[in-house]
């Protein structure tokens, strides 16, 4: 069936390249895209749609059952936790972090990413080996591991977590952002750059940036799930969002102690986990496959 | 060949150093290892004795290269919390239970996701490539904390078929290698399917078909020889997979290996231990990716001929 809007000769352009988009996804895209869509929405505006306070409860509304349970009401959604809080704006307060978490990470790591590989990869020599040797490091230390070592010294933390995760993404913008300057850094127009006498850093910033930037993006996508899960694994574990912040693994910790008598405690966060991260994996791989198709199937750490 | 393989093991043990100079860094310099072992209430008096005592009165350097030089005979320190064992001899009690799972795990992904991964190339679109996408992206999905919990109530609360915790019986590591392998799995089906696609478009398979080979052999072992080198390439990253994963898994299901050993003693705030778990995964972890950058060297004949 063709979308119903692309026959609808849209206002404008933009709407109308909006439409073009979305009849070139197939069904399965389509649905990660409005998950996607569902996802940011309610993390921005979060603290407006909430139907209760994520952090206060009423111990008489405690372990309620969600509303197609016996029992369960319209008024808690998804039910109550052991602390009578409602687990939907729970929910919502935990994607808020999530996605806090997300452009934090991806921001630092890529940036930081970005500048070693361009300079490894621009400058060559010996200044390449000692950067990607810096790589191979972070590539052989066991993230979270570091997160509970710095857990255990520190106490779990907001910035610690945003510290440890991006200290373990970092390596794969640098090894991707090499590979593609390799590619490009003698071709023609770079040449040229040179020979007119602009600067390094005016190269790098202009010429080499500009034609990196689609593989890094595409690093980037492919990366949402791995921070997601990477920061609900350390809540969960005790040294990522330290309470009573409701972060999506925190919750799943708490709720698995009641997982015989009060199973949606552990089953509701952990389906947001799992349906947030298939969405932006399905349209990661996507995009990979539009913009470089030598990315597929590469994204396995 | 052989310079290949020295040039690696040089490099692996400058990571090994390196790694070193990290953790002993990391712990000295964001925490006062005397007021943590000592706790609110101590005098001076204890103070200044317990720095002489843990040699923290020396140079940073210093500290660090007695670390070092203790840590290379197998000296990591006592353990604070369980009743004043080596931190190493903790360490070798769990690692049994710790490699078996993992090596179970490793040993059904590789089997499943090999079979799974050139079923569905060779039924290109069938229903077979369809479940193995779907894998594919649940597996590399869903947070093993929660996968595990899953399991559990459904396998063991629910329909009582297996042990919900325990070690000893294969019983007892179906739901944790399960957890732990599905990952690798999702990885490793992805990987083969994608490789075998191109193998079998490739002018050599055409080659082997063309001088009348069995369509079995073509595939298992012309196909299946060339796809496999990713998978190998990938082994030290899945290896890094598994022990991470192990730290949640074995939390889960209270499996008493390092990964809960780790979790425990940084819960008890046991540092010599932590100190001792986190180098000696790391050193397994560097170990594997020699491992397998030598068997790369060994299966492929282009690396073969150079050096």
């Amino acid at each position: 069936m063709a979308d119903a809007t692309s026959g609808a000769n849209p206002p404008n352009a933009v709407l109308a390249a909006i439409s073009r988009f979305w009849t070139s996804l197939d069904w399965p895209l389509r649905i990660a895209l409005a998950l996607l869509v569902v996802f940011v929405f309610v993390a921005v505006f979060g603290p407006w749609i909430s139907p209760h306070d994520p952090l206060k409860g009423s111990l008489r509304a405690r372990l309620a059952p969600p509303v197609w349970q016996d029992g369960g009401s319209w008024s808690h959604i998804f039910g109550t936790d052991r602390l009578g809080r409602d687990i939907l704006s729970r929910i919502i307060a935990g994607a808020r972090i999530s996605l806090t978490v997300c452009v934090l990470v991806i921001a630092i790591a890529g940036v930081l990413g970005t500048a070693i590989g361009t300079a490894a990869g621009y400058f060559g020599g010996w200044c390449d080996r000692v950067l990607m040797r810096l790589v191979d490091l972070a590539l052989s230390f066991p993230v979270i591991l570091l997160a509970l070592l710095l857990g255990a010294i520190s106490g779990p933390s907001f910035t610690n977590i945003i510290v440890v995760i991006s200290l373990t993404l970092w390596s794969q913008y640098a090894r991707m952002a090499r590979g593609e300057t390799l590619k490009i850094r003698n071709e023609d127009y770079v040449d040229l750059a040179r020979t007119s006498g602009l600067s390094d850093r005016v190269i790098i910033w202009r010429h080499i940036l500009p034609n990196i930037a689609p593989a890094l993006i595409v690093v980037a996508t492919l990366q949402v799930g791995i921070v997601v899960v990477l920061e609900a694994s350390l809540s969960f574990l005790g040294v990522g969002v330290p309470p009573p912040a409701p972060s999506w693994g925190s919750m799943v910790a708490d709720g698995r102690s009641y997982i015989a008598s009060a199973w949606w405690l552990c089953m509701v966060p952990g389906s947001a986990i799992l349906i947030t991260v298939m969405a932006v994996n399905l349209l990661g791989d996507a995009l990979a496959d539009r913009i470089n198709p030598a990315l597929r199937g590469r994204n396995i750490q | 060949m052989f310079k290949i393989v020295a040039a690696r093991t040089v490099e692996a043990l400058i990571a090994l150093l390196l790694m070193s100079i990290v953790i002993f860094f990391l712990s000295r310099l964001t925490g006062d290892p005397v007021a943590l072992l000592l706790g609110d209430g101590a005098t001076e008096a204890d103070k200044i004795k317990l720095t002489r005592d843990l040699g923290l009165d020396q140079p940073i350097v210093i500290q660090y290269l007695t670390f070092l030089g203790k840590a290379l005979t197998g000296d990591f320190g006592r353990s604070v919390a369980a009743g004043n064992q080596p931190a190493l001899q903790l360490i070798m009690a769990r690692l049994p239970a710790s490699l078996s799972l993992a090596g179970v795990a490793l040993a059904f992904t590789m089997v499943v996701g090999i079979l799974f991964g050139v079923m569905a190339a060779v039924r290109h679109n069938s229903a077979v490539d369809i479940a193995a996408r779907l894998i594919a992206l649940v597996g590399q999905s869903v947070p093993s904390f929660w996968l595990g919990i899953v399991l559990m109530y459904v396998f063991a609360v629910q329909l009582g078929w297996l042990p919900t915790s325990g070690y000893g019986r294969w019983e007892h590591y179906v739901l944790p290698a399960a957890t732990l392998g599905l990952f690798t799995l999702a990885a490793i089906t992805r990987l083969v399917r994608s490789s075998m696609l191109e193998a079998l478009g490739s002018e050599y398979i055409k080659l082997a078909r063309v001088k009348g080979l069995s369509e079995s052999v073509v595939i298992w072992k012309h196909a299946l020889a060339n796809s496999l080198i990713p998978v190998v390439t990938f082994m030290g990253t899945f290896f890094a997979v598994m022990i991470t994963g192990a730290v949640i898994v074995e939390t889960v299901f209270s499996w008493p290996g390092i990964g809960r050993l780790a979790y425990e003693s940084i819960l008890a705030r046991d540092f010599p231990v932590v100190q001792a778990v986190v180098l000696v995964i790391t050193s397994l972890f560097i170990i594997a990716n020699l491992l397998v950058d030598i068997l790369y060297v060994v299966i492929d004949p282009r690396m073969r001929s150079r050096g």
